[in-house]
């Protein structure tokens, strides 16, 4: 029995994985694809305790979805606020802030 | 039975997912995300071989391996992202340019 | 090749891939997957590994936790070429500053007129309590590293986005990257490690061959080092790069090698 739904939570975690990866890469709007790529780190910190591995999780869930996405966040705004603007701009203004 | 098989196809997912991501989309920030995803596929396939084995539990060998590779993913997207916001402001696109083919060039 | 590059002629975006381009891409990623998968499921399916290897020699090593005896001590040599490759690309990305900003703060320019304390309050209320608790995580995990999950790298990061909490709030500038401090904690983590591991060599060992009974004490030196290396070049590589005031507009014509000025 609990087997049984080991089995289902780790393939739900798996398909949940796959489908964010795709839909981060996918999504027209870039903001909603690196948001998505943020869950889909702390996902996969959820994915390395099932594998038994807490130091590779607390890693992961600090740099990977933590600084990378800062990272992404950072440079979406650099590219979108200067002129000639990239080919894509965020959603909406984060707190109020202007270019 | 063990999470291996699961998450080794999950990895290996991934590394397709993030490879079509890297030939498909044009924008440099998406090319380094679909990067990422191929590291994360990367590393999931590492885990899942790493907890091969119930009885004597997870290889430490491997998650050391990851850690150290998560690391240097995050350097080198960091790198990445300051060059194509360099590219930007030499350009103003935030895509690669190609050569229009012309008679004079 | 043309020798000037200005006149390469005009260029435009890189096209997306048409519709046959895509199929075929997406048949190609699929025989990857298939490829891929069946190497992968054929390894051996109940395969110990390293995991008996490691806990045998355990004790030897100096920690209990066995993921860090490992980065370590066993493959130690990985973990030094790691905070190389750290260093290497704070000096990449710094190298990228644009001209005339060299040794400037990074980020763009402050704005006039913008109150002093940064535009958001509720940011600045939850990173005033937060960003002290996550130094306390910090150094709770470095400090259990040795005998439970955490360590220097768990640490350093968690000290990393404390770092960068604050400079989200507006409540720290980042140091100009022509200071000395960040420079000297960034090449600390790297110096001390590699100081660890001549240790060993005046008593004839060889290169990275901690002395056995010193060796739980020099991994707790090189793990605080290391995280505070690691935070400071984690956060400066957030922080990224001086920026000038807001470029002209940049001509979409021919590539130019010459930024405007």
């Amino acid at each position: 029995m609990i087997g049984a739904l080991d089995l289902a939570f780790d393939a739900v975690l798996a398909i949940l994985l796959a489908g964010l990866a795709w839909r981060a890469l996918a999504s027209p709007a870039l903001f909603t694809g690196i948001v998505l790529f943020i869950v889909f780190g702390l996902l996969m910190a959820v994915a390395w305790l099932r594998l038994g591995a807490p130091d590779v999780a607390l890693a992961e869930a600090a740099i990977g979805a933590g600084l990378t996405g800062v990272l992404f966040l950072r440079a979406l705004d650099r590219i979108g606020r200067d002129p000639a603007g990239g080919e894509e701009k965020p959603a909406e203004p984060e707190n109020g802030r202007q270019p | 039975m063990t999470p291996f098989p699961l998450y080794a196809l999950a990895g290996v997912a991934l590394v397709a997912i993030g490879l079509h991501g890297l030939f498909a989309c044009v924008h440099l920030l998406r090319r380094i995300l679909a990067v990422n995803i191929i590291g994360g596929g990367v590393f999931l396939v590492f885990g899942a071989v790493a907890a091969r084995d119930p009885a004597s539990g997870p290889d430490p060998v491997p998650h050391a391996m990851v850690i150290t590779g998560i690391v240097v993913a995050v350097s080198a997207t960091a790198f990445a992202l300051v060059l194509a916001w360099r590219i930007h402001r030499a350009t103003g696109r935030s895509t690669l340019a190609e050569d229009d083919p012309s008679p004079g060039a | 090749m043309a020798a000037n590059p200005e006149a390469a002629g005009p260029t435009r975006p890189e096209p997306a891939p048409g519709p046959a381009a895509r199929a075929g891409l997406a048949v190609a990623c699929l025989a990857l997957a298939a490829g891929l998968g069946r190497v992968v499921l054929d390894l051996p399916a109940d395969a110990a590994g390293l995991a008996p290897v490691v806990s045998g020699r355990l004790a030897e090593s100096g920690v209990d936790n066995p993921v860090t005896a490992v980065l370590l001590n066993f493959r130690g040599y990985d973990t030094l070429l790691e905070t190389g490759v750290l260093l290497l690309a704070l000096i990449a990305v710094w190298s990228l500053t644009p001209a005339g900003c060299w040794g400037g703060v990074p980020g763009p320019p402050a704005r006039r007129g913008e109150p002093p304390g940064g535009p958001d309050p509720v940011l600045r209320g939850f990173v005033r309590w937060l960003a002290p608790v996550a130094v306390l995580v910090a150094v709770y995990l470095l400090a259990v590293g040795t005998h439970q999950p955490g360590g220097a790298f768990q640490a350093g990061t968690v000290l990393a986005a404390a770092a960068v909490l604050l400079l989200l709030a507006g409540m720290a500038r980042p140091p100009a990257t022509a200071s000395l401090w960040p420079r000297l904690v960034a090449v600390a983590g790297f110096l001390a490690f590699v100081a660890a591991a001549l240790a060993g060599m005046p008593g004839g060992r060889e290169f990275l061959e901690y002395p056995l009974g010193l060796a739980g004490t020099l991994i707790e030196l090189v793990e605080t080092v290391l995280t505070l290396a690691i935070g400071a070049t984690l956060a400066l590589l957030v922080a990224g790069v001086p920026e000038p005031p807001a470029a002209k507009p940049p001509p979409t014509g021919p590539i130019k090698t010459e930024l405007p000025r």
